[in-house]
């Protein structure tokens, strides 16, 4: 109850109801969506932290999942929000690559001023992103074919004008100090600064999700489209938007990596089309559309760079960590879809108000 | 009450060579019930997708308060003020009662530099607006409309239809998935938005409804309108003879009197949805 005028007089009287207090209640907490992403990432910290010994839990040890945490949130929040408007993005992985070797080509190679290699790779984000949503509305072919066909077409252009215009498939880069500064470099020889664009893009995506008109047209169109747009939502305009966003944000990896390592190679960035959306759905993210939550994904993207990088900490071999994300990716989908039936089963009791 | 606030003259609509409606002609006035009663395949659906603006007709007209309209979409017969609900009332399971209350038409606020979506006044609206409805269990917005029952759907979808001003509220089998207490419950609502003033449209093959909330009725058989009279000038069985095709339905009354061998109330298991 938000407000006293709704309360019937002689219910008011007799019933003591505190519901809708500001104050969330425990009940509410465990029925909030992120519930089985937090429990998620609790327990692999808890096993790496154990199994990891020192190494991990040290400065240098957060670090290390941390960064990875960071490239791959900036891409998994489009990737999340473009998913609950029951979309997909597999183009992505070609995104980074095309965006590192675009930057490195124009600033490294031919020597442009780095701002002008850094607008060409935002500028060919945008443009994929834009291409992407426009025959995703134009064509009606399920997002998944369209952006499986621009990952492969953009991979082969990528590499075939490289080698075309450089000779070379890597491409060095070297920016001046600014640029490398802001956009690609390690804070405290630990920490990549694209942490900090994590925290702000989580805090723009945030806002737009939970407290945006915007935001709720997210939800309404992966809940039901037609439904959506018959109650007046410009559902063409949001899609084209979101895939921006996600071409953009693929984008800034590419293009930030390539600062970060003063290099760009074209082979680069596959592993961001299954991590993004592992993370997303680790993160509480249904499939299908229609329901997640910022929190969710950031929770997701922190549990599958923890799995990730701890196993380096462990001593066993490296490659349990993918078995151990697969077991971990299928116990968080049943987890979250056991939270999501108690958030939709549960009934306020009728006995306090009568 | 002169002219009615929605008129259908001689619609047909056709699907390529399959006509799928036949020389229709209905009227509803304000603050009355018309049902639209018939079998599955009646051209019932047809029927409402043309009024809600989801299909065109073929020919015919279709006059709003004396003006003859056209519908591009289904927005735009909503912007003429014509609401449907669908059997499953809400549409997104997954979203917050307040949030799919207010979906496309948002309330907002400022908050510093920021506009934002004002989630406790859309709750707060969503909520009362169940309350007048008759929902009492329903306290807090942010519930999913997921967790609400059947008839507490109808309720949310049919209370948004209101509080958006619609005055031709197209009701589509709101009681068929409903247990009796809960068709009732969206009965008495159906009564309510009347007593509004509102043009409500119940499409429904249940005779029992029909006859408990609607003052005019019309029966479509096979993409025709087969009898169109008013509250008391037919009875149950008439009318569910009508429904069925008449000698179809005598043939099973007649099959089943020789199986039960007993005149024990003929009518009862006929009228079962």
């Amino acid at each position: 109850m938000k407000s006293d005028a709704l309360v019937q007089p002689q219910q008011a009287a007799t019933a003591p109801i505190v519901v809708g207090s500001s104050l969330p209640s425990i009940g509410s907490l465990v029925r909030r969506p992120e519930v089985g992403s937090l429990i998620g990432m609790i327990a692999v910290l808890i096993f790496f932290s154990i199994f990891g010994g020192d190494n991990f839990m040290s400065v240098g040890g957060a670090a290390s999942w941390l960064n990875v945490a960071a490239e791959l949130g900036i891409i998994a929040l489009p990737v999340g929000l473009l998913m609950i408007a029951g979309h997909l993005d597999l183009s992505v992985g070609s995104m980074v690559p095309a965006s590192s070797m675009t930057v490195a080509i124009v600033s490294g190679h031919y020597h442009a001023p780095m701002i002008v290699g850094v607008a060409a790779a935002l500028g060919l984000g945008l443009v994929v992103g834009f291409i992407n949503g426009v025959l995703v509305i134009r064509t009606k072919v399920p997002s998944f074919v369209v952006t499986l066909a621009t990952l492969f077409a953009l991979a082969g252009l990528t590499l075939g004008l490289s080698v075309i215009l450089t000779g070379t498939t890597s491409v060095a880069l070297t920016s001046d100090a600014v640029t490398k500064a802001v956009l690609g470099d390690y804070i405290g020889g630990k920490f990549e600064v694209t942490l900090f664009w994590w925290i702000a893009i989580v805090l723009i995506v945030g806002f737009v999700l939970s407290f945006s008109r915007f935001g709720n047209w997210i939800l309404a169109m992966g809940g039901d489209g037609v439904s959506a747009r018959n109650a007046g939502i410009p559902t063409e305009k949001v899609t084209i938007a979101l895939f921006i966003s996600s071409g953009l944000c693929a984008a800034f990896v590419g293009m930030s990596q390539a600062i970060l390592y003063n290099s760009a190679q074209v082979a680069a960035g596959q592993s961001f089309i299954f991590n993004s959306i592992i993370a997303v759905v680790i993160g509480g993210v249904l499939l299908t559309g229609g329901y997640g939550s910022v929190v969710g994904i950031v929770l997701g993207t922190l549990t599958f760079s923890i799995v990730n990088q701890g196993i380096f900490y462990t001593g066993f071999d490296a490659n349990w960590a993918s078995l151990i994300i697969g077991v971990l990716l299928l116990l968080a989908v049943l987890m979250n879809n056991t939270f999501r039936t108690m958030a939709l089963s549960y009934a306020p009791r009728t006995k306090r108000t009568k | 009450m002169s002219t009615p606030l929605l008129k259908l003259t001689n619609v047909n609509k056709s699907y390529g060579p399959v006509a799928a409606l036949h020389d229709i002609s209905l009227e509803v006035h304000k603050g009355e019930v018309l049902c639209l009663l018939g079998d599955n395949g009646a051209g019932k659906s047809t029927l409402i997708k043309i009024l809600s603006g989801v299909h065109k007709l073929t020919s015919g007209t279709m006059e709003m308060a004396g003006k003859t309209v056209e519908f591009d979409s289904p927005r735009d017969a909503g912007a003429h003020g014509i609401a449907t609900v669908h059997q499953f009332g809400g549409t997104f399971p997954l979203m917050s009662i307040g949030r799919s209350f207010f979906v496309g038409v948002e309330p907002t606020r400022r908050w510093g530099p920021l506009t934002i979506y004002d989630r406790k006044r859309a709750n707060e609206i969503a909520v009362r607006e169940m309350r007048q409805l008759g929902i009492t269990r329903i306290d807090d917005g942010d519930r999913l409309v997921g967790g609400l029952s059947g008839g507490e759907r109808q309720a949310l979808a049919i209370g948004r239809a209101v509080h958006f001003g619609a005055s031709v509220l197209i009701l589509d089998e709101p009681t068929a998935a409903l247990g009796v207490k809960e068709a009732a419950h969206v009965l008495r609502i159906v009564l309510q938005a009347r007593r509004k003033g509102i043009a409500v449209i119940f499409i429904t093959h249940n005779v029992v409804h029909a006859l408990t909330v609607g003052d005019h009725f019309a029966v479509l058989i096979r993409g025709a309108k087969a009898a169109d009279f008013r509250k008391g000038e037919k009875s149950r069985e008439e009318i569910t003879d009508l429904m069925a095709g008449g000698e179809h339905m005598a043939e099973l009354e007649a099959e089943i009197e020789g199986y039960m061998a007993t005149e024990d109330n003929v009518a009862a298991p006929i009228t079962t949805p």
